[in-house]
């Protein structure tokens, strides 16, 4: 279900802060988040964050398509390598044995 | 057999009925564009004359997507998923269920048919 309207979206407010902060120095570097349920709003585009994804910070350059969306949709939190006996296993043999 | 937009060829059942053969036009919709053309929804579709079918034809075309162009926003819609990169458009690129849905069992929708695995007969036996 989606969110009620009256609320508006959901932004950090801190995250928020630093753009702006950001915005005004013009500086490029990338901003590192926790916040991956914030919502990307118009003002986010074209800044770089670094979202973290449970292990580490993904990098994200913020484009006007991005807008609407969460910032963790694009911070994969899981990482798939293929089933065991698959091409791939037999590729890279047996790494996984205990 | 009446000819509406082109290629759709409804056929011998009440016009709301025969609309939905449209390729998105579902039964609130089909109703609504009878009522909007003012025809008899319950009559059958090979007996609305000339007139009605191009009140209705141009309804279609002017207030409605449908068919060829419903078809192409769609997959522009996913494709935008997929061009950003975002988890629903991960999904989609991998023919997964897009929404969350568990794929341990079930969703063969999106996964197809079963591709049985040799040698794997169950999580007891791995364990062991």
């Amino acid at each position: 279900m989606s969110r009620s309207l009256k609320k508006g979206p959901y932004v950090d407010e801190r995250l928020f802060a630093k753009v702006v902060k950001i915005g005004k120095s013009s500086s490029r570097d990338p901003i590192k988040t926790w916040s991956r349920d914030c919502t990307i709003i118009p003002e986010f585009v074209g800044v770089t964050f670094m979202v973290h994804n449970g292990k580490q910070f993904f990098k994200l350059y913020v484009t006007e398509d991005m807008v609407g969306h969460k910032l963790g949709e694009f911070s994969p939190t899981r990482v798939f390598r293929g089933h065991s006996g698959g091409k791939a296993s037999k590729a890279a043999p047996a790494s996984s044995a205990k | 057999m009446p000819r509406i937009l082109g290629v759709d060829i409804p056929g011998e059942k009440p016009t709301h009925i025969s609309l939905r053969y449209i390729y998105g036009i579902g039964p609130t919709l089909a109703l609504r564009i009878c009522d909007q053309a003012n025809v008899d929804p319950q009559r059958r579709a090979k007996e609305l004359n000339e007139d009605e079918i191009s009140r209705l034809a141009n309804i279609l075309d002017r207030e409605y997507v449908v068919e060829g162009p419903l078809r192409r926003q769609i997959q522009q819609n996913i494709g935008r998923l997929r061009d950003i990169g975002s988890y629903r458009g991960n999904r989609h690129r991998r023919n997964l269920p897009v929404r969350g849905q568990r794929t341990k069992t079930n969703a063969r929708t999106r996964k197809g048919p079963r591709k049985t695995v040799a040698g794997k007969k169950g999580v007891k036996e791995l364990r062991g």
